[in-house]
């Protein structure tokens, strides 16, 4: 074998080779492709530019009154609906690990249902419930009608903070099962009872791990707010509708909704971030690979 | 020692499904004394200690710590099994120490000091601060009381953990391998800052498998072996001259 390795002749030999300048690998196949895939963009904007969009009325229609009084809905509704999810979420999560074998299948029924139909569906149920229960209300104590109460924007709530409760109790449980049993062992040394050590050591531990696939159902409940529109919410793509049947001008006022769901999600990944830095604190912040 | 019976603990059996973890375990810890519980691994000796606290709950037989029949309520002639608050107002004087320190890593050393005299005993917020300094200074961490576990070593944190088991002002303190975890090196600034907590009288029950520790500290030394206590009695006697052949073969392989 060793008359296949190569080495310098000399020492000197050597010593030259080991101070030759280094010259970094060059990455052409990098630069090709990025070179290519900037011009697919580049015609992908200017088809939009020259496009049968009249860009003069996005512009009209970016901060109309309506469109505004829809942004304010939808973030209305996705920290309503989101409250609730994140509420319910919670509650679920606890029944399933609580060792009661009645709330732990009631559980797995709730996730079952709620997780299973689809949303829309949710919401057109909870919209039209009247058609079940034309009135609500504690026998003898009071009583009002369903129709009065279960108005678009209840509906929605509910339909949307529901279902979302069956998929966010998951990431709850995983989030507790992800703490170290013994965290719950040394917080029971030190007198805590179970409520004490799911307060005070658990869930801030849990934080870490529930914050982004929460921060990412924050983001899909934005969007998903959007359906609220088929049940008469004013949310922001249900205005930008009510102007287009109005106008016709259908693709600007999709654009000016698509702009403003951009905006608000970005804001609200911004503010993901930050909650992660909190909740990482005490490890070694590590972020990548 | 001729002080108050501080744990006592009489026919104590466990099981885990068919294992038998402890078999009739009986045992008397004094106040001030320092007891160890050696023998090896599988013995039940870290089963018998989170009995103690009620980590585990017995499946027959009675523990006694600060006087307390642990874990039940008697009336009449039956025991009724405590509510989640009694056993946590049970647990609040007697400290343990964990192998793993199981620190809480979201919070700093002096946090972790001070947050079962707040939280539980309602302590006045600043009172506990001043008291934790001066645990956090009394196992030489007067320094680190910033800093979050993730940032101490092992053997720093183990004794953050002694110093937290010590903000509860307990009775008695249950050490459960606490060396077991740490590098050779770490291993004897952790004994002597439980060296010194036996000089100023704490209880404790410790297991181990420093026989150092257990020769020069403790008072007596249980040897524990398949579940059972083999043999109990003062630390010079038991490992210097143990009666039982197990105990002999156990400290000449521990030896070696």
């Amino acid at each position: 074998m060793s008359d296949t390795i190569i080495l310098p002749k000399s020492d000197r030999d050597a010593h030259d080779i080991a101070h030759l300048q280094l010259v970094p690998r060059r990455h052409l196949g990098r630069k090709i492709s990025a070179a290519i895939v900037l011009l697919l963009v580049a015609l992908l904007i200017r088809a939009f530019v020259i496009g049968e969009i009249e860009w003069g009325v996005v512009g009209q229609f970016l901060f109309a009154p309506v469109i505004l009084k829809g942004i304010w809905n939808t973030l209305l509704m996705t920290v309503c609906a989101m409250s609730l999810g994140i509420f319910l979420g919670v509650v679920i999560a606890i029944m399933r690990i609580s060792g009661n074998p009645v709330l732990e299948k009631i559980a797995l029924v709730y996730i079952w249902i709620f997780r299973g139909a689809p949303a829309l569906l949710q919401l057109l149920l909870w919209f039209n419930l009247a058609l079940i229960f034309p009135t609500m209300g504690i026998p003898g104590l009071f009583q009002v009608d369903t129709v009065d109460i279960m108005t678009p924007f209840v509906a929605a709530m509910l339909g949307l903070g529901i279902q979302q409760g069956a998929y966010t109790s998951e990431v709850v449980r995983s989030g507790l099962l992800s703490v170290d049993s013994g965290q719950y062992e040394a917080a029971q040394t030190i007198g805590m009872t179970s409520m004490q050590t799911l307060r005070r050591v658990v869930l801030p531990q849990a934080m870490r791990v529930m914050v982004p696939p929460v921060g990412n159902e924050v983001i899909s409940m934005v969007k998903l707010t959007s359906l609220a529109s088929v049940i008469q919410y004013s949310e922001i793509l249900h205005n930008a509708q009510v102007i287009y049947y109005a106008n016709t001008r259908v693709l600007e006022l999709l654009m000016v909704a698509s702009f403003w769901y951009l905006v608000i999600v970005t804001v609200l990944s911004l503010i993901q971030a930050r909650i992660e830095r909190y909740y990482a604190r005490g490890t070694r912040g590590r972020t990548t690979l | 020692m001729s002080g108050e019976i501080l744990v006592k603990a009489v026919d104590v059996c466990k099981s885990f499904g068919g294992f038998k973890a402890l078999d009739n375990v009986s045992l008397e810890v004094r106040k001030g004394e320092v007891c160890c519980i050696i023998g090896p691994s599988g013995s039940g000796k870290s089963t018998f200690l989170r009995c103690i606290n009620l980590l585990e709950r017995i499946d027959s037989g009675a523990i006694w710590a600060n006087g307390e029949l642990i874990g039940y309520r008697r009336e009449g002639d039956r025991l009724h099994e405590m509510s989640d608050a009694e056993i946590a107002r049970q647990r609040r004087g007697i400290g343990m120490v964990f192998q793993r320190f199981n620190l809480f890593p979201h919070k700093t050393a002096l946090e972790n000091v001070i947050e079962g005299p707040v939280q539980v005993l309602r302590e006045n917020p600043k009172a506990a601060r001043e008291h934790a300094l001066e645990l956090l200074a009394r196992v030489g961490l007067a320094d680190k009381c910033g800093n979050y576990p993730a940032e101490l070593s092992g053997g720093q944190q183990q004794r953050v953990a002694i110093a937290r088991a010590l903000g509860m002002r307990p009775s008695l303190i249950l050490f459960d391998e606490p060396t077991s975890a740490l590098d050779p090196e770490l291993v004897a600034e952790v004994l002597e800052v439980m060296n010194d907590l036996a000089g100023s009288g704490m209880t404790m029950i410790v297991v181990t498998h420093e026989m150092g520790f257990a020769r020069n500290v403790s008072n007596n030394v249980a040897f524990m072996d398949g579940g059972k206590l083999i043999e109990y009695g003062p630390s010079e006697r038991v490992l210097t001259r143990p009666d039982n052949p197990r105990t002999a073969d156990f400290l000449r392989a521990v030896q070696r």
